[in-house]
């Protein structure tokens, strides 16, 4: 790969790896959601980013052409390969937890994805299309829980705000950019991620207000991610979710 | 389902994205193919086929075969591995050889995709067509007073509904 296609495959595994992680930490609620429609909820948005990793990892190995293929991407690495944002692969901790984080990808992605989707590379263009959509509508589910549980009873609103505390040092992360990004917004591929932070503040800020939450600006920043440093708890998810083929190299379904 | 399209009983709207679908199929050389892939369910919606559904978006004369441009409906969809199997075995019993299948992801599906035949065979199966306002009639008693119960239900495709008037849960086709 010359510098350039470089770039591109570690911009577009980072993309995947973020969907990735995610995802599974979400199917981890799956048959431990708080009653059925919410597990089914949580599973569903678990496959939209399944779908997403896919094709960010179909078109990374494409342009890396070695011939490894989107398993060998996400079964095959190692922690320190990953290079996920950390706020993805944080446990799911409570069900407060998982939602002011998904509130709080949604509302980033929900931008992100829009501005990417203007990308000059028209297969990330027609992926960010694609997934923008999805999580517009993950939005619309985020924030009534958020709103519900913030006013709910005392306990639920405690809760979000451990959720709220816990999390605020992790957002800056979603908006620090790497070398390699900033060469790809040069060229119109990838999208100035440090433009969208003040604008995500004031929407999120805006947002918890109506239930006389304060939040503070996205500031203190714990990262790594991108470099493949990460928190303890990536480990452990990996080796859950690579097992199979680990103990079995190369099973397919 | 084509030539129904004209003689349905519901009210006719014009849906400029189906609409260009729809000229874009009949002024296609390979009626047969287009004919034939009609026999592709969704192995999720029973009985509403791929045309109708909206993700059958092209069929392409290559020079040792044939290419099938599909769609997905959500990103993760897990029933596309199974409709690209269908297509190939549809087409390969029919004596096409080479036949395989893209997936593509422009044009972006969406709900303005389904056919209106569609949106009746799936009021048929009992699940709520999709509406751009999210206006949910029931599709068991036809009342309004409806309410959501969850965002998602069986599919990603699909959110949870029910009928205040006769009780009933559905599955809504979100709009998307």
């Amino acid at each position: 790969m010359n510098q350039q296609q470089s770039n591109l495959y570690r911009f577009l595994v980072g993309l995947g790896d973020d969907a990735v992680v995610l995802s599974h930490r979400l199917s981890e609620w799956c048959s431990n959601g708080p009653y059925l429609e919410e597990d089914i909820a949580l599973s569903n948005i678990a496959l939209d980013y399944i779908g997403r990793a896919r094709m960010f990892y179909q078109y990374a190995v494409e342009v890396e052409g070695k011939g490894r293929t989107e398993d060998d991407i996400a079964y095959l690495r190692t922690e320190r390969e990953y290079t996920n944002l950390l706020i993805h692969e944080l446990p799911i901790n409570d069900f407060a937890f998982t939602m002011v984080r998904q509130f709080f990808v949604d509302v980033f992605y929900c931008e992100y994805l829009e501005k990417l989707s203007q990308s000059n590379d028209e297969r990330i263009a027609a992926i960010a299309a694609k997934a923008v959509k999805e999580s517009r509508y993950h939005l619309k589910r985020s924030e009534p829980w958020i709103r519900q549980l913030s006013e709910g009873t005392d306990e639920s609103r405690r809760r979000i705000q451990a959720a709220l505390v816990e999390l605020e040092n992790f957002v800056g992360e979603l908006f620090i950019m790497s070398d390699w990004e900033k060469e790809l917004v040069a060229e119109g591929v990838a999208v100035d991620r440090e433009v969208l932070q003040s604008g995500w503040d004031k929407y999120v800020q805006a947002f918890l207000a109506q239930s006389e939450i304060n939040f503070p600006d996205s500031q203190l920043q714990i990262r790594g991610g991108r470099d493949g440093i990460h928190t303890e708890h990536l480990g452990h998810m990996l080796s859950e979710m690579q097992y199979m083929q680990r103990a079995y190299p190369g099973l397919q379904w | 389902m084509v030539a129904s399209e004209k003689s349905m009983d519901i009210i006719p709207t014009v849906n400029p994205v189906f609409a260009e679908r729809l000229a874009y199929r009949k002024q296609s050389r390979f009626q047969q193919v287009w004919d034939l892939l009609d026999k592709v369910y969704d192995p999720e919606l029973p009985g509403l086929t791929i045309w109708d559904l909206g993700i059958l978006q092209d069929v392409k004369k290559l020079d040792n075969g044939w290419q099938i441009d599909i769609t997905p409906t959500y990103s993760g969809c897990p029933a596309v591995d199974a409709i690209n199997q269908d297509v190939v075995e549809v087409l390969s019993n029919a004596g096409f050889i080479g036949v395989k299948v893209k997936v593509v992801l422009a044009p972006a599906w969406s709900t303005e995709m389904v056919s209106p035949a569609g949106k009746k065979h799936l009021r048929s199966i009992n699940i709520a067509p999709p509406d751009e306002n999210d206006n949910v009639d029931c599709p068991v008693c036809g009342s309004s007073h409806t309410k959501l119960v969850s965002q998602f239900g069986s599919t990603a495709c699909k959110a949870l509904y029910q009928c205040d008037d006769c009780f009933e849960n559905f599955d809504y086709f979100k709009h998307f």
